[in-house]
């Protein structure tokens, strides 16, 4: 019988509330259609141990950037599959900085090409995860990079 | 922290955010956030959204928000979510439903995870709701994690109680059955385009004509929250049980009892900590693993660890 336990990176369970999980956005800025990846990344996220706002798609810079400061996230990943990641994601990014929200780990997935990654590191975007990412190299990647 | 508190006082939602993160966590400074807030809370209407899974009670919840804008009112949501029992991760999936007011400035709108709370609620909401009080909106929405028959501590925290039914889920003896259908104040039958919505409202009138003479019946309204339709009605029910609350003299007596309650839990839970911290892991494991082997019954187990601390 699966009972819960403490060998996971949640943490364990205690009865102690005093508990800080990482708190990851998901979204997918543009007019992607499907949002198969997302769900799958934010699914091992969750199974990771992290509580995962998920907000659906077709979302505006400006929804991202404000669920990311109202939900005070930790992490913020972007999915896209529509090609339009150097124009939406500047903006995504720069929405965050208006509104004051710098310190956020970023990283980004989909169908991203390879020489685009230089321009998404500069952005800040600390990785690109393409097609075929094993989803346990995402768990680990946040919780070796985030700030908590 | 006197400076994010400053910041929280001026009105500016980052500030919000983050003080809300460290009351979430239950850390000893998210404690002194709320010692330095409370005392500006106590003026929010706190109204409780609750209902099984699937109900509506994210899109009721987004469109009861829509129609306070409509009345120039602000408004605050918390939006709880189940945690996993084994990783503690959790998928927050709420604001898919309120998509209208995700760049509204008079809406602040946060997912918080159920981190093991019984009752569809977080252990820190009591916290987290006083400091969205004391951020001063005029209304604040808790929605409850997917509730089934018996999750009622949502009475406890709101003033003004929501509970959400779908036609066609059940039979006249589930509203019958004791439990959540009692806590309510306004009773919404949503998804009211269904056939068997009306059946519904029958149902509930029929159970509430048997209550007792002379106690407070819950109004039944009728919304389809999907194409916004009902919310007036149901905005302008919330308001006049407030006024009710008020006038009554339950208000008073509500925030008694909420009061009350979260002391109570307060010291249930530093007790239960003290003794934590005072307990060397190995005696602990030691008597678990005694109750375990059928050695010793679990309350000489509590009582042995109890008494370490309290005598």
């Amino acid at each position: 019988m699966a009972t819960p336990n403490d060998d996971t990176p949640g943490g364990t369970m205690s009865t102690s509330t005093t508990t800080a999980q990482i708190r990851v956005l998901i979204a997918k800025p543009g007019l992607d259609g499907h949002d198969r990846g997302a769900k799958v990344v934010a699914r091992a996220l969750r199974d990771g141990g992290c509580e995962v706002i998920y907000t659906g798609i077709r979302q505006t810079p400006e929804m991202i950037a404000e669920a990311a400061l109202q939900e005070d996230v930790d992490v913020v990943g972007l999915s896209i599959l529509s090609g339009a990641h150097l124009e939406l994601f500047p903006r995504v990014v720069e929405e965050m900085k208006k509104r004051g929200v710098d310190d956020v780990l970023l990283f980004c997935g989909g169908i991203i090409p390879e020489e685009d990654t230089a321009a998404l590191t500069k952005l800040g975007f600390k990785a690109v995860f393409r097609p075929g990412t094993n989803t346990q190299d995402i768990v680990k990647f946040v919780y070796d990079n985030v700030k908590k | 922290m006197d400076d994010l508190v400053q910041r929280f006082l001026s009105g500016e939602r980052r500030a919000l955010a983050r003080i809300i993160s460290r009351v979430e966590n239950g850390t000893p400074e998210g404690r002194d956030y709320v010692r330095a807030l409370f005392p500006h809370s106590g003026k929010t209407h706190i109204i409780g959204v609750t209902g099984g899974a699937g109900s509506g009670k994210s899109t009721l919840t987004g469109a009861l928000a829509g129609e306070y804008r409509k009345r120039g009112k602000t408004v605050g949501i918390v939006a709880v979510d189940p945690s996993s029992p084994f990783t503690k991760g959790a998928i927050l999936g709420d604001r898919i439903r309120m998509q209208d007011l995700a760049l509204d400035p008079g809406v602040y709108m946060r997912s918080m995870a159920g981190r093991g709370a019984l009752g569809g609620l977080a252990p820190s909401i009591a916290d987290v709701v006083a400091v969205m009080d004391a951020f001063g909106f005029d209304y604040v929405l808790i929605e409850t994690i997917g509730a089934g028959q018996d999750e009622v501590e949502i009475a406890g925290t709101a003033m003004t109680t929501i509970l959400v039914n779908n036609p066609g889920t059940g039979d006249d003896i589930q509203a019958l059955k004791a439990g959540i259908i009692e806590i309510a104040d306004i009773l919404v039958v949503n998804k009211a385009d269904h056939p068997a919505a009306d059946i519904l409202v029958s149902q509930l009138q029929a159970l509430l004509a048997l209550s007792p003479a002379g106690s407070r019946r819950p109004k039944i309204l009728k919304t389809t929250a999907t194409k916004g339709e009902g919310l007036e009605a149901l905005a302008d029910a919330i308001a006049e049980h407030y006024e009710y609350l008020d006038e009554s003299g339950q208000l008073a007596k509500h925030r008694e009892e909420d009061a009350r309650h979260q002391v109570l839990s307060i010291t249930r839970q530093i007790v239960l900590e003290r003794i934590r911290a005072a307990t060397p892991d190995e005696e602990l494991e030691a008597l678990v693993k005694r109750v375990a082997a059928r050695e010793l019954d679990p309350h000489s187990a509590a009582e042995d660890l109890a008494a370490s601390v309290l005598i």
